[in-house]
């Protein structure tokens, strides 16, 4: 296990720029993190005390839960579309300049 | 060195034909005349398998190339990979089963096994990319003691992978017993000697590879099932569910689960009930551990942790988990239809009376598709479907082998034996492939051995440990400053300690005394079941008459099996531990031994400082979140 010494490991935690990276993506997750988990525990404890809601019939027999369930799908599929595209505009961009920047600098 | 292993190879392909044909056949869901397409169909995608496996042991020289194909997977490949690796056996079978049998709950219960990758993707999949090698000790030892990570790390992994690898193995020798009616410990040798050869010559490269074209395999073929199921009702999803829930042979399992509070209840409420929560989950409780197992654990399962190492960047990782996600999701919406169309199509009842746990709904809706028993093309779909099901569990396997060999191979022989990376390359790769061996014969064993045994909640138990024990190590080295080398050590005791202990004293473990109560149960309330039946029998209604059949052929299992428990455990009360009844209530110990994982990490960090933990803190956080020297990854 041996690292590159020519890093300055904590300049580049120190750097404003890595702040920043760090200070959204951080935010960004946890947010997504909390919606998905809390989106996702909704369905088997409305299953279990909201039988009546799920009960209740909205297209042709198909009824709440059952439409409920679909919507984690599209839910899931959303978050996940979401992070990457946020990912991939934002944080790559951020991370590759502070990567450019350092591994450069290290030779 | 190449010509031997196509030698190796063309034997291995005989032996496995050799072995599945000449065999004594017993009776299967695909009848005898037919069994030649099954063979035909099983012969053409081994040999399809065998020859990528082929070419991708000659692309096998390096230690990196048999675990990670040498990182040089692309993410489009690596998500059907992933999603090969994932789909096995159980949510392939086992979730079409479970609502052909229950309805919603079947359904509701695929939903964890997709959220799950939202986990793996917002914070497992990236910073592994970002500073991991070849395994998940990798990571834990890149800022805290090497040895001690190793140890505990590839023990978890081995764990983990034992217990997913031993209801893999026994799962997979039912199935194909019952598809195709060959023997038990064949079907294991089979499945075991196939996986033995993709891995041992192809390594990674291969085992992606097989993942690959039996994702796709898998993917064709629901697709060709859904759209035969649905095209009658014009692709719309009312229609569809409307004539299922209008169907007598659904409407009579809801009758039969609900029991005494269906008398109240008319035809039509009995076939909505179906599409309604409750008739599978009792204890909303129950369903929330095993979420949380599921929602946590994937991103500790070592098996799927590797894959990521398999592509370039962390761009490519965060690729694969996207399509992943596509093609999984996409694949529990069919199960949707696989699952509601055989219920209506083959009827509950019919599906349970060939395998008790419902595994058979999505063969036998194919047989009916194609046009019944007695049809060429209803028995060719049976076969493909077959077919696809045994490659569903060879990919399943080989994955686990390949994380459990690599942990062995990687972590304890080169890591905590030579002490580092001062082993020769082509050492490291014979290491490999002995591991690899000895995995395999071990898998073969474990699962003849546990002939008979309920091996079902040994997945949910895999889940819990990784959810439990490597979930919080490998979170918590990646995000928390303080986390150290004591930290970990605790939290991965705690957790697997935790998760298997509080399993074997749950619901899941036999306790004879109840087992003998419920039988007796069912022999108390024989006679009049028969009374009722012969009643039916003898009604004008056909339907109710076939029903009737159906319902006596249930009947008649039913009491076999209580007279069998009342043998098997005569003079026995206890349950293996000694305990007459559980003394932890829930199925599964996610709810209790995950928030108790993470607060052994919490708790052993900081108890017991270390001071290389932390001074190497800077160089994991900017790693894992910038990508720095990711390129260069393989020469840390």
């Amino acid at each position: 296990m041996v690292s590159p010494p020519t890093i300055d490991w904590d300049a580049v935690i120190a750097d404003p720029r890595f702040q920043e990276l760090h200070r959204k993506k951080q935010t960004f997750l946890t947010t997504l993190m909390i919606i998905s988990v809390v989106f996702y525990f909704l369905l088997p404890i409305g299953a279990a005390y909201f039988q009546d809601l799920y009960r209740v019939k909205v297209w042709g027999v198909i009824n709440f839960g059952l439409l409920f369930a679909l919507t984690q799908f599209i839910v899931a599929w959303g978050i996940a579309y979401f992070y990457s595209w946020r990912a991939n505009r934002d944080f790559d961009r951020m991370a590759r300049e502070l990567a450019a920047h350092y591994e450069k600098k290290a030779g | 060195m190449q010509t031997q292993h196509r030698r190796w190879i063309a034997w291995a392909l005989a032996g496995v034909l050799v072995i599945s044909s000449g065999t004594a056949l017993a009776q299967g869901a695909v009848a005898p005349e037919y069994r030649w397409l099954t063979f035909a169909v099983f012969a053409a995608i081994i040999s399809l398998t065998m020859y990528v496996t082929y070419l991708a042991a000659k692309r096998v020289k390096t230690a990196s190339d048999f675990y990670t194909a040498g990182g040089g997977i692309t993410g489009l490949q690596n998500g059907w990979a992933i999603a090969g690796d994932y789909l096995s056996a159980a949510s392939f079978l086992g979730i079409a089963g479970l609502i052909s049998q229950y309805g919603y709950d079947g359904f509701m219960y695929s939903v964890g096994w997709l959220v799950a990758y939202i986990t793996v993707l917002l914070v497992i999949a990236e910073p592994c990319r970002n500073i991991g090698r070849y395994t998940l000790p990798d990571i834990l030892a890149y800022r805290n003691d090497p040895k001690a990570m190793r140890i505990v790390g590839a023990l978890s992994v081995i764990t983990v992978s034992t217990f997913y690898l031993t209801a893999q193995m026994v799962g997979g020798g039912v199935l194909v017993k019952t598809l195709i009616g060959i023997d038990y410990e064949v079907s294991v040798i089979a499945v075991g000697v196939l996986m033995l050869a993709y891995v041992l010559f192809g390594g990674m490269v291969a085992t992606t590879w097989v993942q690959i074209i039996k994702a796709i395999l898998l993917v064709i073929a629901s697709l060709v099932l859904v759209v035969l199921v649905w095209l009658p009702y014009g692709f719309s999803l009312p229609a569809f569910l409307q004539d299922v829930v209008g169907d007598p042979k659904v409407q009579t399992r809801v009758a039969s689960l609900l029991g005494d509070p269906a008398r109240n209840m008319s035809a039509i409420e009995l076939g909505q009930r179906f599409l309604e929560p409750g008739l599978y989950f009792k204890s909303p409780i129950d369903q929330v551990s095993l979420g949380m197992a599921l929602v946590f654990g994937t991103a500790g399962l070592p098996h799927i942790l590797m894959r990521f190492f398999t592509v370039p960047t962390a761009q490519q990782a965060r690729k694969s988990v996207v399509w992943a996600m596509a093609i999984i999701g996409g694949f529990y919406v069919l199960t949707l239809f696989l699952g509601f169309g055989a219920a209506k199509h083959v009827g509950p009842a019919a599906i349970a009376a060939v395998d008790a746990g419902g595994n058979m709904a999505g063969p036998l809706l194919a047989q009916f598709l194609g046009g019944g028993p007695n049809s060429f093309l209803g028995n060719f779909m049976l076969a493909f479907v077959s077919a696809v099901a045994f490659a569903t569990i060879v990919a399943v396997v080989a994955g686990l082998v390949l994380a459990a060999a690599s942990a062995i191979a990687h972590d304890l022989y080169v890591g905590v034996y030579h002490g580092g990376d001062t082993v020769p390359p082509q050492q490291q790769v014979r290491a490999a492939r002995i591991a690899t061996v000895l995995v395999g014969a071990l898998a073969i064993t474990i699962g003849i051995a546990a002939k008979g045994q309920n091996v079902a909640h040994l997945v949910a138990l895999a889940f819990a440990v990784a959810a439990s024990a490597n979930f919080p190590c490998v979170l918590l080295t990646l995000y928390w400053k303080r986390c150290s080398t004591g930290g970990i050590v605790a939290g991965m005791i705690v957790g697997t300690v935790l998760a298997v202990g509080l399993t074997l004293v749950s619901p899941n473990v036999t306790y004879p005394k109840t087992v003998k109560a419920a039988a007796q149960k069912v022999l108390d309330g024989e006679a009049a079941k028969r009374a009722a039946i012969e009643v039916a029998l003898a009604s004008a209604d056909l339907h109710a008459a076939g029903q009737a059949k159906l319902d006596l052929a249930l009947l008649d299992k039913a009491v076999q099996k209580a007279n069998d428990d009342l043998v098997k455990f005569a003079g026995r009360e206890t349950s293996f531990l000694g305990l007459e009844k559980p003394l932890f209530q829930l199925k599964n110990p996610g709810l209790v031994s995950i928030p108790l994982g993470f607060l052994a990490v919490l708790l052993g960090s900081l108890l017991f400082r270390d001071k290389r933990s932390e001074a190497l803190w800077p160089e994991v956080y900017a790693r894992q979140n910038t990508g720095i020297l990711a390129s260069k990854a393989a020469s840390h």
